[in-house]
């Protein structure tokens, strides 16, 4: 018994030193059992190897392809970048090859996803980190029974039918108040993509703050501080790196969220009218990126002027995700070098 | 007691209230949201409604579980062989490294640009209509980075005794892999891949340039091939959550605002079942394993 053991480790060690090739040809005539293992051990290894290569690749071919569809704008019909990210008239052509030049301004999409995710970040963020703090330092008992199962409830409820709610319900209420033809306006919008952003904030808080010393906790109240003062001059401030991911993923989602805005947005092609007062601003109709792709989409022959822009558009996004994403790496590896 | 003792009493009395009321007030707010959904979606239900003609959900239904669940034929292998290359083949270094960054792009990436990609590839590419494949690919694209994630922190966090104690009675490594790491790490794998699912569910955007927003199908007819069975996946099939927005975008039935709202109930009761089934799964495997 022991020595076939010791076969078996001298084995596995010859794995790494031979090759395999006589590896197998020794064993071949030697032990049938020890060739299947030793082939399923590398079949095994080369297929999940395979399929992590399969994530590289995916992603690659996404970013490929929506650059090879998102520069046909500049590249094709020709407009410049800066028309594209900065001009507000958006009429473009639907004609495949037409030698007619429409206009492609996005800017009115690009300052509604900024202005409708900001907003509902400003709503969604003390509410999150309210939360999070109940659930750690307040009641742990009430936040564990009750509000994290509520939270984790509020991650399940679909986008569309936030955005259903939204429609039947918040739409006409903000109509109402404000005595207005219809409520369909950057508030609402930004309302429905606050309550489905509120619960990643609030789970990635919960750890952050989870996360801070004990040590810092009890040296902050031996001190004499009060519970409150301990919360907010140590805990938030050391979980703040944790906290602002948190921030910057829910502004990932607001940004890319696309149909419940929509039905709520109101969709018009005008910039939020902040000149006329703040009110104003928040009571306008106005469109986002996803909504105009979403809507418009279907609509447009391949190829041409409106279908490359919405690409362009697609590209844009993708863009500004990626960049979030390192944000977040910044802010993580920033937690990190703190921690120690 | 002097003045700043006082004021940071109160300040901290002030602070708890407030904390307390913010709680309760996102409790009420679920209990009013879901009631809402619910009273409003059965409110006038009747037996048409639920039935598979007409304007009933039920063909909805059957192919909202049908594509999440071809998207989990496609997705969980490939998830989960991703997920074991992560926590046990991979080695630190600039592969791994583009790898992670992959995956963190894909999670990240929004749901429209996901639908975007499978549309141009394929539905454009290969020259066919809206079809079934194409919505299950794109649901699969959007929760592959979920799975593979689930798996390598549920694979790490399989404590290293079990991984000693296996190669010390002669086990190889694929072996370790198969029948002692992937067993313990089954109630979480198990547990994401069903929150997954929950996810596919409730997806619209990357659905309705793959999937597209009708279906015409023919429940007398199981032949896989034709194009009117249930189980043709070539096929257009529009799902609860695309029901929704397109009863929003394009209703013209006089009750499509009460079919959205049963739409948009069963859809909830529908994710519930699955964030409670997965619990009850986690809990359940994990007690027969500690046996």
């Amino acid at each position: 018994m022991k020595s076939t053991l010791f076969k078996k480790i001298k084995d596995n060690e010859m794995f790494k030193r031979i090759k395999i090739s006589s590896l197998l040809k020794k064993i071949k005539n030697g032990s049938p059992k020890l060739l299947k293992k030793t082939k399923n051990e590398y079949l095994g290894r080369s297929v999940v190897t395979v399929f992590g290569f399969f994530i590289i690749i995916l992603t690659l071919l996404i970013t490929g392809f929506l650059i090879y569809k998102g520069i046909g704008t500049f590249v094709v019909q020709k407009h410049s970048i800066f028309e594209f990210l900065f001009s507000n008239k958006f009429a473009p052509q639907d004609i495949v090859g037409s030698t007619q030049k429409g206009q492609v301004g996005a800017a009115v999409f690009i300052a509604g996803s900024i202005i409708i995710s900001l907003f509902a970040l400003l709503i969604a963020t003390p509410f999150a980190i309210a939360a999070a703090i109940f659930i750690n330092e307040i009641s742990p008992r009430l936040g564990k029974r009750f509000l994290q199962p509520a939270i984790e409830i509020f991650v399940g409820i679909p986008s569309v039918v936030y955005g259903w709610i939204g429609l039947s319900i918040l739409v006409p209420f903000i109509a109402n108040i404000f005595k207005l033809p219809y409520g369909f306006n950057v508030l609402s919008g930004a309302i429905v993509l606050s309550l489905m952003i509120f619960p990643t904030i609030t789970s990635i808080s919960v750890d952050a703050i989870r996360n801070v010393p004990i040590e810092y906790k009890e040296a902050s109240y031996s001190l004499g501080s009060t519970r409150w003062q301990m919360i907010r001059r140590i805990q938030i401030r050391s979980a703040l790196p944790g906290i602002l991911t948190g921030v910057v993923l829910g502004l990932t989602r607001a940004f890319g969220e696309a149909l419940a805005v929509a039905m709520v947005i109101g969709r018009r092609e005008q910039f939020p009218k902040f000149n006329n007062g703040f009110l104003d601003g928040l009571l306008s109709a106005t469109s986002t990126l996803t909504s105009k792709i979403a809507s418009d989409m279907g609509n447009t022959v391949t190829g041409s002027e409106w279908n490359n822009a919405l690409w362009s558009m697609a590209l844009l996004l993708f863009i500004i995700s990626f960049l979030f994403i390192i944000l977040i790496r910044f802010l993580s590896r920033k937690g990190s070098r703190q921690k120690v | 007691m002097n003045k700043i003792h006082k004021r940071a009493k109160i300040a901290d009395k002030t602070a708890t209230i407030i904390l307390y009321i913010t709680a309760s007030f996102f409790i009420l707010l679920l209990v009013v949201l879901t009631g809402y959904i619910l009273f409003q979606g059965f409110r006038a239900v009747t037996p048409q409604l639920l039935g598979f003609s007409g304007d009933g959900i039920g063909i909805q239904l059957f192919n909202t579980i049908y594509l999440v669940l071809i998207s989990l034929i496609i997705s969980v292998p490939i998830g989960i062989c991703a997920g074991i290359y992560m926590a046990e083949y991979s080695r630190p270094g600039r592969i791994t490294n583009i790898l992670r960054s992959s995956i963190e792009t894909l999670s990240s990436l929004p749901s429209i640009v996901v639908g975007l990609f499978a549309f141009l590839i394929l539905v454009e590419a290969t020259h066919m209509q809206y079809n079934l494949l194409a919505g299950a690919g794109a649901v699969s694209i959007l929760s592959i980075p979920l799975i593979t994630r689930v798996t390598e922190d549920a694979i790490r966090g399989v404590p290293d005794s079990y991984r000693e104690g296996s190669y010390g009675i002669g086990a190889t490594k694929w072996q370790t892999i198969v029948k002692i790491l992937i067993p313990s790490a089954l109630p979480r794998i198990i547990t994401g891949i069903i929150l997954a699912a929950g996810r596919g569910f409730g997806e619209a955007a990357a659905l309705i340039y793959t999937s597209g927003m009708s279906s015409d199908i023919d429940f007398s007819n199981w032949n896989p091939a034709s194009i009117t069975s249930p189980l043709n996946i070539f096929r257009p099939c529009d799902t609860l959550a695309v029901h929704i927005w397109a009863l929003k975008a394009e209703g013209i039935a006089s009750n499509s605002q009460q079919i959205a709202d049963l739409s948009a109930a069963v859809l909830v009761i529908l994710v519930f079942l699955f964030n409670l089934g997965s619990r009850f799964l986690g809990r359940f495997i994990t007690k027969k394993n500690s046996i």
